[in-house]
């Protein structure tokens, strides 16, 4: 949360990426937008929350934005080289460098592996350890993230959700990440067990320098973790800005909907809060509303919402927003 | 709202799981009162058994579950020495259930008119045809739209948010006086997590019924319920009316809970305060205090034998050796010590 700077670590250009929708015979029919030109950047040091309902594409995002997924569409930029078309050898450097801790601790680790082979695998594939220096190596993040070293030898059903999470910390930490991609890390975990979890998170940050993506759709919890949101709604971002700045003062229909759907934790306020409810569900991603994608649901929509798409334009210094209001 | 007799009383309810030769101690000793016209929260992590306490009193249970309890009553009747099939008109007449996951909740090769005619052609005896028109009122009634056509779709094409309507359609559809939901919004966006709460809360004026909701979430709860129980390992820590809850915990586990979560009204960026350890084994677990091992407070006497209530209002009690004034004392010295 502290140690930022304004240079930019990852960055991606009118990012795409499409599924294709194929029919019984195999012939493609339609393509499911996933993510949809989206352009933005994450400035080393920082956390950067990107938060949505389900079905809209942040994880897919993230998920393209270090290369597991390959790019139907635009650019991304790592340090300022285009890592976009890299292949073999050459994205495999930058693949370390960004590392990914997934939302189901419980589906994440091998079960035929023990907590050894599951850590030091991506130190393997690195291949520049010894067998020893990769066992002190596995000690020490083990360490780092809260477990005793008599656990390397036990298997992954033998710990807890909360614990397995940490296993896949160390796992991501293990190559030493600059950038990890955090794809709804909590979301699993019980409240008790959410805080130590993202404590950790936080203190690994403060250590190590790193750099989050953090994908979630508990915005209290985004808040909390977060330097910058970005509001994501079917494939386009709606709204980036510093994220106690997106709280207090958001722009868009949608970030003002989401915003007030969060529960209150806290009796009189959430009596006297008047809520915002929006009708309706989620568009399928398929049949994309014209205009304004937002518009079968805003409470505010005008005709020209369904006509032309808002471009995301910058309304005050770090804030941006794509609404026609 | 009538708020001062109870609709549901039960007592020193005890549900074990036999798992191969070890028993599983889900629900231990619990005392819990649902008065009518009122919303009542269980909150608790996962583990906890607010699910299966719920269950035990349905009688939804597996069979290797063994429930045992000194009373259940519901209204006049004791459902302990209900036959099975007793038991089966009260339940989904006059106590209903709605469940998470509204994926799984529904028949995949049912039209969502068998689903509600099959529960009113058995609990209210309709014809085909009445059945039918009462549910379209049902459909109507919890907010989908062009109920007539909808009632001829297959559950795959609903969204989740809509499941969950069908789901508490189906429940309502009998006017039950009990509605016991279990986690009704886990499954879903928090978008349509505000939808179906307002539902609710609206139905639950309209009807008049009593709602007990389990969730994990305290946020859910606060806008919602009128008492909350907080339930650990098992037994319930603490019961009280929201505020209380909320403002006046004397529990260590009920303010340890509403420290870890972040606040999203004032922003602070206060770091969280975790709850050390993880959730205790209900296999075997040891006499005391189920939370012993991740309090601050713990002294030996907590794992030697059950901790006594203290009662702090008429409606406020918590399950700890200490009270919550002892409590704070202890803060204070710890506080100096730390100076």
């Amino acid at each position: 949360m502290t140690n930022k700077s304004e240079e930019i670590l990852v960055e991606a250009k009118e990012l795409q990426k499409y599924f294709p929708v194929k029919s019984f015979l195999g012939k493609t029919k339609k393509e499911v937008r996933a993510v949809d030109k989206i352009s933005l950047s994450i400035k080393k040091g920082e956390t950067f929350g990107l938060v949505g309902e389900s079905g809209c594409g942040k994880s897919t995002f993230g998920r393209t934005l270090i290369r597991m997924y390959e790019p139907t569409g635009g650019s991304i930029f790592y340090h300022g080289m285009d890592i976009t078309k890299l292949k073999g050898k050459e994205l495999n450097t930058y693949r370390k460098k960004m590392q990914i801790i997934f939302q189901d601790p419980y589906s994440a680790l091998d079960p035929h592996h023990n907590v050894r082979e599951i850590i030091s695998e991506p130190m393997a594939l690195e291949g520049k350890l010894s067998s020893s220096e990769m066992e002190d190596r596995i000690v020490s993040l083990l360490k780092t993230v809260g477990m005793k070293p008599d656990d390397m030898e036990k298997y992954a059903y033998e710990f807890s959700g909360g614990q397995r999470q940490r296993i896949g910390i160390a796992r991501a930490l293990a190559v030493q990440p600059e950038f990890v991609l955090c794809d709804e890390p909590i979301s699993a975990l019980d409240v008790s067990i959410q805080a130590q979890v993202v404590n950790m998170l936080e203190d690994l940050q403060q250590e190590l320098g790193l750099t989050y993506l953090f994908v979630a759709h508990d915005l209290s919890m985004v808040r909390h973790i977060s330097d910058r949101i970005g509001v994501m709604y079917l494939g386009k971002i709606v709204e980036i800005s510093e994220s106690d700045e997106l709280y207090d003062n958001p722009l868009h229909p949608y970030t003002k909907a989401l915003l007030s759907a969060i529960p209150i934790a806290d009796p009189k306020t959430a009596r006297l809060s008047k809520r915002q409810i929006i009708e309706g569900d989620l568009p399928s991603p398929l049949n994309i509303p014209t205009g304004c994608r937002f518009h079968t649901r805003c409470p505010y929509a005008k005709p020209e919402c369904s006509i032309t798409e808002p471009e995301l334009k910058e309304v005050s210094k770090g804030h941006f927003v794509a609404c026609h209001l | 709202m009538e708020q001062s007799t109870k609709l549901l009383e039960v007592k020193n309810l005890n549900t074990t799981f036999q798992i191969q030769k070890n028993i599983v101690k889900a629900v231990r000793g619990v005392d819990i009162h649902v008065k009518k016209g009122e919303i009542l929260a269980v909150v608790g992590e996962s583990g906890s058994g607010k699910s299966v306490l719920m269950k035990s009193i349905m009688g939804i249970l597996p069979e290797n579950a063994q429930v045992t309890a000194d009373l259940i009553q519901f209204e006049e009747n004791d459902l302990k020495t209900f036959s099975k099939e007793q038991q089966r008109k009260i339940r989904g007449k006059e106590i209903a259930m709605i469940f998470q996951d509204p994926m799984t909740a529904l028949n995949p090769l049912k039209t969502i008119g068998q689903h509600l005619c099959e529960v009113l052609k058995r609990h209210q005896g309709l014809k085909k045809a009445d059945a039918l028109k009462e549910a379209v009122n049902a459909l109507s009634k919890v907010g989908i739209p062009s109920p007539e056509s909808r009632l001829k779709q297959y559950p795959h094409e609903f969204s989740g948010g809509m499941r969950q309507r069908v789901l508490i359609a189906m429940a309502l559809c009998c006017h039950p006086k009990l509605l016991i939901a279990d986690e009704p919004t886990t499954a879903l966006d928090v978008t349509i997590q505000a939808q179906i709460l307002e539902l609710l809360q609206e139905l639950q004026e309209k009807e008049h019924m009593s709602i007990v909701l389990i969730t994990h979430d305290l946020g859910v709860v606060a806008s919602l319920s009128n008492r909350i129980a907080v339930m650990y390992g098992g037994r319930v820590m603490e019961e009280g009316v929201t505020d209380e809850i909320f403002y006046h915990p004397q529990h260590p586990y009920t303010r340890a809970l509403l420290h870890a979560i972040p606040k999203p009204v004032t922003g602070v960026k206060e770091r969280l305060e975790p709850i050390p350890g993880m959730a205790p084994s209900l296999l075997n677990p040891f006499p005391g205090c189920p939370f012993a091992d991740r309090c601050n407070y713990t002294t030996d006497a907590c794992r030697e034998k059950m901790p006594e209530y203290h009662t702090y209002s008429d409606t406020q009690r918590a399950m700890c050796v200490f009270t919550g004034e002892e409590l704070d004392k202890k803060d204070g010295k710890e506080k100096q010590n730390d100076k």
